[in-house]
């Protein structure tokens, strides 16, 4: 049988189409390096840090107000330095400025830490170097998004120091209690902030989401078609999508407020009367602002979660050394999981004295979200199966993320119905649903992202003995947190309520609240080794090498600090899909997406042969080996 | 012995121009701020309560403004594909007056709804109508300040057949203002 000599052509798959700026850094001075930079990777970090902020101080908040509710009777003396006149003669916390904790520790949580930090990071971070790109679509709109973050971030931050405390009508912020400042403290100037804050919050997110999806679909590296980018890329895409079609009403929402709290009118407000005097509005509708606010509340959630979801189906799929199960199936259930998250969002308002009908409505769409979600979870779960599976801190924590969606997801299924949630509206059972499936749930992917990604990040590996303590302690910490309130919840008690000592139907479950007050002390008190490790090993950790996972996407093929414009020649091109992992007849296991075809004969599937093509020079005709 | 040489082609992805992207991207975005708007006040209306009034018959005026604005923001565009610079020029300056004239217009047209004692704090029916034209006209501004700075580009020569980006994002956005004011226009003119 006659053979041929074939010289592979290693040249073939770097073309010089991306010959803008690359090769040379750009040495700038202090200010345009770290502080008003555009790079989408200083600007990630900025994000990353940024929310780490915000997350210690609304974790701080939760912790304060839990002490209230799990030691009633306990002397808050000693945080008198801290919070000042917040604590009353007697020694208790402020009813109005518990008020104002729980409207913080939410805003904060939502879109300050997994909102902005959690998108804001990962997207910056990742889009680019995931997909082939030398920076974002516009690098100044990037920096912009961080520094509209910024000033919303100041803002917000101040409002906490305002005389009558900052925001308390919740972080739904429903008015009319919202609206009048004659309300309670909390509807004052705090409020005034926090709607500038979120107007400038939402500036930011949609400058931040514009830039992602304009820069996935455009300036991809050849090769890279959209059945070839990781799951990562595709949440991210999704994610800026449903934020680029749901914030704007949050806006209008806001908008609207603004102008009833301000300017007199009647968007929102009727028939109200203070101490016998009746309000000059009329006409408005208070449940007219719960349809606009849950219009992007809702799909907020996927905001916050789908980022979380495609950071975990990245790292399970590397640690297991397997390829993610239902590559396509994963995409279609975030979609899905995308389309639907725009037509539940009355399931927040079953009580609202809405039309049963209707509620029957949202009731079937809602529990139509249980479908690709359990896909999700089916899918992670098969990757699992059977896995070479690496324990590193990122992988537990994206297991960990796996089950609070689960615990987390099937209470989702309760509350969806609307005839259950009569009872569970507004008790604890929602609190630890949501905290489970998109607090924590989210918290963990977050995690998951900053232990994995560090060495690209910092160029330093994160210690893994102080990574394994943390998870342990949040995750299990989380739990105990977080699975009581379901009994509480279910035993009937309310959410946002200052103290239940009065009742007495509700004494019996002090204990129980107690530990999970206990619980919360020693999980956030657990994230200060977090907080080490982070700042310790951005100095001081192992120095990483370029793949230090043995990963398959494209950032791993840059430098191990890659400077601006990330590759240093050539930007690679793609000829396979990021997930071959432990492939039948490879060398090795894994692939990187930038190995040609043609490089792998041994592990080639009959249909990836085909997309080789032999090219003779000559006229002698070429005869291809059959094994 | 000839050379073989092994061909695998990464083929390039589909890809448009980003900056027309984006301000695609932002279109939709502030379509997403009307259609809240509008549908809050479908919301609004259908719970009564709600004061019926005339609006304004200058709003028939700047419509029409706008509209014109339009043909002559495409004669700026078709101006520019023909290389033509001083038609470019003119047809721009012809378009910021026309929609520097409509925000007159619609300022005008607010002290018509005052004179018939419709103001903006009161009834949301009235409201609504502030609101939206207010917003709009916002966007309006920020589309004249696009038309000043394409005018300065073709004064600076930067305008022509081979440089059309920003012409095209500039005729991409007023179109858009154009339509959207006709929607809420209508959208008003209907819901009464």
């Amino acid at each position: 049988m006659a053979t041929t000599d074939i010289h592979v052509n290693t040249a073939t798959h770097a073309h010089d189409d991306h010959s803008h700026d690359h090769g040379h850094e750009h040495h700038g001075n202090f200010w345009t390096n770290y502080i008003f930079s555009e790079d989408h990777k200083v600007i990630a970090k900025q994000f990353l840090i940024t929310g780490i902020f915000w997350a210690l101080i609304g974790g701080t908040l939760s912790v304060i107000f839990r002490l209230q509710l799990g030691f009633p009777d306990m002397n808050l003396e000693w945080l008198r330095p801290v919070l000042g006149g917040w604590i009353t003669p007697e020694g208790k916390l402020d009813p109005e400025f518990y008020l104002a904790l729980v409207t913080m520790h939410g805003t904060i949580m939502v879109f300050f830490v997994l909102t902005a930090g959690l998108s804001g990071t990962f997207s910056n971070f990742l889009i680019p170097l995931q997909i082939g790109a030398r920076d974002m679509a516009s690098g100044f709109m990037n920096m912009l998004s961080y520094w509209f973050f910024f000033v919303s971030s100041v803002i917000m931050f101040v409002s906490l120091f305002l005389q009558d405390g900052p925001a308390g009508g919740g972080w739904t912020i429903y008015p009319p209690l919202s609206a009048l400042p004659q309300a309670i403290k909390g509807s004052g100037l705090g409020m005034t902030l926090w709607l500038v804050s979120m107007a400038l919050f939402i500036a930011s997110s949609l400058l931040g989401g514009i830039n992602y999806i304009s820069t996935i679909i455009n300036i991809r590296t050849k090769g890279m078609s959209f059945t070839r980018m990781p799951l990562t890329v595709w949440a991210f895409f999704f994610t800026a999508i449903i934020g680029l079609l749901s914030f704007p009403v949050l806006f209008s929402a806001a908008l609207l407020l603004i102008f009833d709290r301000s300017f007199g009118t009647s968007f929102f407000l009727s028939d109200i009367y203070i101490g016998g005097e009746a309000l000059p509005n009329v006409g408005g509708s208070p449940i007219l602002f719960q349809h606009l606010f849950w219009f992007l509340g809702h799909p907020e959630v996927y905001i916050v979660l789908l980022p979380a979801l495609g950071l975990s189906s990245e790292i399970i799929a590397t640690n297991a050394r397997k390829p993610i199960f239902g590559y396509k199936a994963m995409i279609g259930s975030m979609l899905f999981i995308g389309i639907l998250s725009f037509i539940v969002w009355a399931h927040h308002m079953f009580v609202t004295g809405m039309n049963p009908f209707l509620g029957s409505v949202f009731m079937l769409l809602t529990l139509i979200i249980a479908v690709p979600s359990a896909v999700k979870i089916f899918n992670y779960v098969t990757t699992l199966w059977q896995g070479n599976i690496k324990f590193t801190p990122a992988m537990l924590f994206s297991i960990g993320l796996v089950s609070f969606f689960l615990t987390g997801g099937i209470t989702g299924i309760f509350l969806g119905n609307s005839a259950i949630d009569i009872q569970l509206h507004d008790t604890y059972f929602v609190v630890a649903h949501f905290h489970l499936v998109m607090g924590s749930a989210s918290f963990f992917g977050m995690m998951a992202g900053v232990y994995h990604w560090f060495p690209k990040m910092f160029g330093r590996m994160m210690d893994n003995r102080l990574g394994y303590i943390h998870f342990w302690l949040t995750f299990v910490g989380v739990y105990l947190v977080f699975f009581p309130m379901h009994y509480i919840g279910i035993a009937g008690f309310p959410r946002r309520y200052y103290s239940w000592t009065n009742f007495e139907t509700f004494s019996g479950f002090a204990d129980l609240n107690m530990l999970v007050s206990g619980a919360a002390v020693i999980t956030l008190t657990a994230q200060l080794i977090f907080i080490f490790n982070f700042f310790y090993s951005m100095w001081r950790g192992r120095v990483a090498n370029a793949n230090p996972w043995k990963s398959n996407t494209l950032e791993w093929t840059t430098p191990v600090n890659p400077g601006h414009g990330n590759w240093p020649g050539e930007i690679p091109n793609v000829y396979r899909w990021p997930y071959d992992y432990s492939k039948p007849g490879a060398k090795e296991d894994y692939i990187p997406q930038h190995i040609p075809y043609s490089e792998t004969p041994e592990s080639n599937l009959p249909h990836e042969n085909e997309l080789i093509k032999l090219e003779s020079s000559g006229n002698d005709p070429i005869v291809v080996a059959k094994h | 012995m000839a050379e073989i040489k092994i061909i695998e082609e990464a083929k390039k992805p589909l890809a448009m121009n980003p900056r027309k992207f984006a301000l695609w991207l932002f279109i939709v975005s502030v379509c997403m701020i009307f259609a809240s708007l509008t549908s809050a006040y479908i919301v609004r209306q259908a719970e009564g309560n709600w004061f019926v009034f005339q609006l304004p018959g200058l709003f028939t005026t700047t419509t029409v403004m706008i509209l014109l604005s339009s043909f002559t923001m495409h004669w700026a565009y078709v101006s520019a594909k023909k290389n033509n610079v001083e038609m470019v020029k003119t047809a721009l300056v012809i378009t910021a007056i026309l929609g520097f004239g409509f925000l007159v217009g619609q300022f005008l047209a607010w002290g018509k709804l005052v004179e018939q004692n419709v103001h903006f704090v009161g009834n949301p029916s009235g409201s609504f109508v502030y609101v939206l034209s207010g917003l709009h006209g916002l966007h309006i501004v920020s589309g004249v300040v696009v038309l000043i700075v394409a005018l300065v580009a073709a004064f600076r020569m930067q305008i022509h057949s081979k440089n059309m980006n920003l012409i095209e994002m500039c005729a991409t956005y007023w179109h858009f203002l154009d339509v959207l004011w006709l929607y809420l226009f209508l959208f008003m003119l209907f819901n009464r």
